[in-house]
């Protein structure tokens, strides 16, 4: 308890002087989660719309492969882009393993099946209701799905957050593909895990709390756009 | 209504199968240009499913549907459900939208949003939420959305089935303007008061039957079946 309470002073201490080193690795994270969740939202909001609306052979099985998908364990997807990405692997010639590349492809991997599936209930949801109505005014499947993508963009926000939360809070892709090299692919959880083993207990700690504050923000974040846009667009 | 070509719609004897249960059969009917087609009949008569049927919304597993002298739903139709489906973004932008897929942009779709918007009364709150609206002005963006297509046909499913008696009144006046600018109304009630103030015409159906199909006039002083007869004599009690 000694131990925490003084961990928690340090911590405190580090968070109130926005300490550097500190700065640098909480920047890092959120560029190489953020960068994932963008590329996600790119990949995963398309696919999940085309298998709610599209009509084509396989979609019962993509689902069901999407949806087991979002459990993927992460230091398997960090396995695998490790042995894509190695010098001897097929994408080895990119050069890109052990920097904030490799990271963000690792997270990617990992948040694409959530926000895919997702993405795919809300809009296949949205689908039951305007499908009539679409179709009668002349729609295109392609049309309906960006229309169906636009219109549950509140809800769809929110998965983007989920996926986002799951990027940020990942250690064990990141640790495989990254390396944790300080300055250069060293974020919060690898920190916290390194940290903790050396028995630096404050660094961890202020990065936890960081780290929690973070999801937190979110949480509340995707309440209050929930909230406003209830109100606003009903 | 120059280039009008989905006129008349001949159904012949079309029946409508979903799951193996037949919703609609025996089918076999004319809408003619510039009618008021009251589609009335118990409940689970197969009002909402005809109406599909001939809005090219459903396929018959029987029989034919043929609008003017095609096989395919022309273009020139709209629809309107009982339950007004609104896109989450503003009155204007949801006739806006129709519009855009009816290949209609730029001025010409913003005049006509305009236009079609002050026709139902909703100009003053065209950038408010659509969502946010009441039932009533739901309904009736819903009926600005179909009728700013000018179509030629504008099917209704029970367009005022939850709406209390003003926003009754006021959806019923639109649909009297609609049908009285030329297009072709095709309309299920449940209300035999508002079929006889508006409709030209009756079809009449029970058990996913066609039962009759008659002018309206005729059919509320001498329908032809003894089924019309008791549907009336029960909506009188």
């Amino acid at each position: 308890m000694h131990t925490f309470s003084e961990s928690l002073a340090v911590a405190a201490a580090l968070l109130a002087h926005l300490d550097a080193g500190l700065l640098r690795i909480v920047e890092l994270s959120l560029r190489v989660s953020l960068t994932a969740t963008l590329l996600a939202a790119a990949i995963g909001l398309p696919l999940g719309a085309t298998i709610a609306v599209g009509h084509f052979g396989g979609r019962r099985f993509l689902t069901v492969l999407l949806n087991s998908f979002m459990g993927l364990p992460p230091v398997v997807v960090g396995l695998v882009v490790y042995l894509l990405l190695s010098r001897a692997g097929p994408l080895g010639a990119l050069g890109v393993l052990f920097t904030p590349t490799a990271m963000v492809v690792a997270q990617t991997i990992l948040i694409v099946p959530i926000v895919a599936a997702l993405s795919r209930q809300i809009v296949a949801d949205a689908w039951d209701e305007y499908r009539e109505q679409l179709t009668s005014l002349g729609a295109s499947t392609p049309r309906a799905a960006v229309t169906l993508l636009w219109d549950t963009r509140f809800s769809l926000a929110t998965v983007l957050l989920a996926g986002f939360g799951r990027a940020v809070a990942e250690v064990g892709a990141v640790i495989i593909v990254g390396g944790n090299i300080e300055g250069v692919t060293r974020v919060m959880t690898t920190t916290i895990a390194l940290e903790t083993s050396k028995g630096d207990l404050p660094l961890a700690l202020a990065l936890g709390i960081i780290l929690i504050c973070i999801v937190l923000l979110l949480n509340a974040a995707a309440a209050l756009v929930r909230g406003w846009a209830l109100v606003r667009h009903g | 209504m120059a280039d009008v070509e989905g006129l008349p719609i001949r159904c012949r004897d079309a029946e409508v199968v979903r799951d193996g249960t037949r919703l609609v059969g025996a089918v076999d009917l004319t809408i003619e240009r510039g009618t008021l087609t009251a589609v009335i009949g118990p409940n689970g008569a197969g009002k909402s499913t005809l109406l599909r049927l001939l809005h090219g919304l459903v396929a018959p597993a029987k029989g034919t549907v043929q609008w003017g002298t095609h096989d395919r739903r022309p273009a020139r139709q709209a629809m309107v459900f009982q339950r007004a489906v609104l896109l989450r973004r503003s009155a204007a932008a949801n006739v806006r939208y129709a519009l855009h897929l009816a290949g209609i942009r730029g001025s010409e779709a913003e005049s006509r949003i305009a236009e079609t918007l002050a026709d139902v009364g909703l100009r003053a709150i065209a950038d408010r939420s659509a969502r946010v609206l009441s039932g009533g002005e739901q309904q009736r963006l819903a009926l600005a959305r179909a009728w700013a297509l000018r179509p030629e046909v504008m099917f209704l499913d029970e367009p005022t089935a939850s709406l209390d008696p003003k926003a009754t009144r006021a959806v019923e006046d639109i649909v009297r303007d609609i049908h009285a600018r030329g297009t072709t109304v095709v309309m299920s009630t449940h209300n035999l008061a508002q079929a006889k103030r508006l409709a030209t015409d009756v079809l009449f159906l029970a058990e996913g039957r066609q039962v009759e199909h008659t002018p309206a006039a005729r059919f509320f002083t001498s329908p032809r079946t003894s089924e019309a007869a008791a549907f009336l004599e029960g909506e009188r009690l």
